[in-house]
């Protein structure tokens, strides 16, 4: 008979090799459904995991993949520290639109001034336009005790309204010939967040995701307040007992992912993307809560997490269009990746026994 | 920090050389904004690409990605086709303008081809069709049938193509209904049923009998199916699951000729960059069968409109017609040039309510 039993505590090793474990079983299961679609498994993981990294034209899916981790991380980083308290952010895909057209704003409002100053000032302002977005929830939820989860879902709704706003009137481009969206800041030398290297997908918003791991690797390892961040998550009560302010902590948490998501959608508009449009937001914020798991809530891990989602998409896409393997059968593959993680992850806690249950 | 970005073109370079030697069949790209399977508007570009596989067979290879975002996703797919050797790439939504032109100018003997936009270089041409005429004929039988004389309108985007159907649509049907009124919702999305479903509940339950949509999915026609007694038109594709109620015409988008041209032109090196606006007279649209659910009458009509266009006899914007605030766009027997069209951003006179700003 086989059977669940609790740990004592939580397995390290198994922490650690879930993320693993849970990469293989989705390179097997996916592997299985590729199969039944009629293709070749083998050359559809090739194609997926090694290609854009190690095949003919690595040098650009390389530098593709920094470009889309990078606001993936920055905003997972930022939810990450949230998450190990029991604060859950999930509004970050508002945080993000709101703080691109805060930045985007500044720069349009410069138009067509040059000058070093316009750059810095947008990262303040998109910075500033995520975190006021985040403060929302965090200040309803220590106030009048509402569910932050709900208010700061929802807000993302009011922030894509925002947005649609923005693209087809206040930030409308006025050359645009009646169509909707704003100039294109790859076009104004100012705002245009360009790559630091050419050719390397360097651009400030991987910068900014890089420091954004250390800084919160030091946070919670070496710092007073990631201490409280941790005890808060595991021991609510004994956190307060502490001397652990529950209701500056939810300030804190929700105030810092807000305001990391902002920076990430301000570094995004005036980079890759170029430009304020209704459909300027793809998801990040969302894949980002996704990367944080992924990662194990561990900077280092979601540095390594948000990579791995960049590559199943960048990856996926070259399946599509190299083998004519569907969209759908891509999005099915991502969606095994979180299942079995969680999935998975019950061993972390409880793990296997056989035979008879021992006498209590 | 030169040194790489030297090294970056001459890997660019090397790859289109290869590319350009290795293979004797022309490679086509599609790059869609939707899924194939939308029964709509990404249904019909594929359409067109299986007619140039049928055409060409072994001459052609031809990829395609679907569900693309319109932004830097685009962008990489679009470079990702090139750089696998695609002779020739179709990049079929609005959205993908930008990231269009900036892939052709890193690969100048790739030829681009997108759909509704208005940038053209060397290497890339544009292409869109008069679904204006389309728009002429529902409005006609829309003002013809409507009991309650609301007709309600799924508007996607509030862009140029999407104005025009709109007045083109209000024109003809208060041209044989003057008490017809206009109700129009905004869904933001090309695609997405759940939205699309609800903006059609919605004009149902302010009374419209008639639903006109410029999104791509069915889900307004089931909405309208699920309420009776309420006709709509079948959008992009023929939609025809839906016949004879609720769908009682469409437009079809049929884009098979076109690829084939510019497919061949490619083959026999002719290829240039145009710009392409094409309309019934070319069968690039396509009006579908109008069911008998429709007045005998009415369908004859609604022919004889077709017709006429189909023999450059009538163009669907002819004065006299006003601006919404009163002013006067064309006078008696003028006729709309394609500039003003093209970048159409107004409301005709009658039309309630704003152009979202």
């Amino acid at each position: 008979m086989i059977r669940l039993e609790k740990r004592p505590e939580p397995s390290r090793t198994m922490s650690y090799a879930t993320p693993l474990l849970a990469v293989l079983a989705t390179m097997v299961f996916g592997g299985f459904l590729f199969a039944f679609l009629g293709k070749d498994p083998i050359e559809a993981i090739i194609t997926i995991f090694w290609d854009p990294l190690f095949g003919e034209f690595a040098f650009f899916y390389r530098p593709q993949l920094l470009v889309k981790a990078a606001p993936l991380i920055l905003i997972a980083v930022g939810l990450a520290l949230g998450f190990k308290a029991g604060i859950w952010n999930i509004g970050a895909e508002g945080q993000y639109i709101v703080g691109a057209i805060c930045g985007a704003g500044v720069g349009l409002a410069f138009y067509p001034l040059e000058s070093w100053v316009i750059f810095p000032l947008m990262a303040l302002a998109g910075a500033f336009g995520g975190w006021a977005w985040a403060m929302i929830p965090a200040f309803l939820r220590v106030k009048f005790g509402t569910n932050e989860i709900l208010v700061s879902l929802m807000l993302v709704y009011v922030a894509e309204q925002l947005l649609a706003s923005m693209a087809l009137g206040a930030m409308r481009n006025p050359e645009g010939r009646g169509f909707p969206g704003s100039r294109n800041l790859s076009q104004y030398e100012s705002a245009h967040n360009a790559e630091l290297i050419a050719g390397t997908g360097m651009h400030w918003g991987v910068v900014a995701a890089l420091i954004s791991v250390i800084f919160a690797y030091v946070l919670l390892t070496r710092h007073r307040l990631g201490f409280a961040i941790r005890v808060t998550g595991e021991a609510p009560r004994a956190a307060r007992f502490g001397g652990v302010n529950p209701g500056r902590l939810i300030l804190f948490c929700l105030g810092l992912s807000g305001l990391l998501a902002g920076l990430a959608g301000m570094l995004e508009v005036s980079g890759p993307a170029g430009q304020i449009t209704i459909d300027f937001n793809v998801g990040y914020g969302f894949t980002a809560i996704i990367v944080a798991f992924l990662g194990r809530l561990n900077p280092l891990g979601i540095l390594f997490a948000g990579l791995l989602m960049a590559l199943t998409y960048i990856g996926g896409d070259i399946a599509q269009s190299q083998l004519g393997l569907p969209a759908a059968a891509i999005q099915v593959f991502q969606g095994m990746l979180l299942f079995f993680l969680l999935a998975l992850d019950l061993f972390t806690n409880y793990r296997l026994g056989f035979g008879r249950e021992a006498a209590a | 920090m030169k040194l790489i970005k030297l090294l970056a073109g001459a890997a660019i370079a090397v790859g289109l050389a290869t590319s350009a030697t290795a293979q004797d069949k022309t490679k086509v790209g599609f790059v869609y904004v939707g899924p194939v399977g939308d029964g709509g508007w990404t249904y019909e570009h594929d359409q067109g690409r299986l007619a140039v596989v049928e055409e060409f067979s072994d001459q052609v290879e031809t990829v395609f990605v679907e569900n693309v975002a319109e932004g830097p996703d685009a962008e990489r797919v679009i470079t990702q086709m090139a750089l696998d050797g695609a002779d020739l790439i179709f990049t079929t939504s609005f959205g993908f303008m930008d990231p269009t032109i900036n892939v052709a100018q890193k690969f100048p003997d790739v030829k681009f081809e997108h759909a509704t936009g208005y940038k053209r270089a060397e290497n890339v041409s544009t292409y869109s069709a008069r679904f204006y005429e389309g728009r002429a004929v529902q409005g006609h039988i829309a003002g013809k049938m409507t009991e309650s004389n609301i007709i309600g309108y799924i508007g996607s985007y509030p862009i140029p193509e999407v104005i025009r159907g709109i007045n083109s649509a209000y024109l003809h049907a208060k041209k044989v209904n003057p008490d017809v009124e206009f109700k129009i919702v905004w869904v933001y999305t090309w695609f997405d049923p759940q939205k699309e479903a609800d903006a059609a509940k919605t004009l149902i339950d302010q009374g419209a009998d008639v639903v006109l949509q410029h999104t791509d999915s069915t889900a307004p026609q089931a909405a309208a199916q699920e309420a009776g007694g309420v006709i709509t038109f079948g959008q992009a594709s023929d939609m025809a699951q839906y016949a004879p109620m609720p769908r009682v015409s469409s437009i079809i988008d049929n884009w098979a000729p076109y690829y084939v041209d510019r497919t061949r032109a490619v083959i026999d090196g002719t290829w240039e960059s145009v710009d392409t606006w094409d309309g019934i007279d070319t069968g690039m649209v396509e009006i579908g069968e109008i069911t008998d659910a429709v007045p005998a009458d009415v369908q004859e009509e609604a022919l004889g409109m077709i017709e006429a266009m189909r023999a450059g006899e009538y163009h669907p914007f002819t004065g006299p017609i006003n601006k919404q605030d009163g002013s006067v766009w064309l006078a008696e027997g003028e006729v709309a040039d394609d500039g003003t069209l093209a970048g159409m951003n107004f409301y005709i006179d009658g039309l309630k309510g704003e152009i979202p700003q």
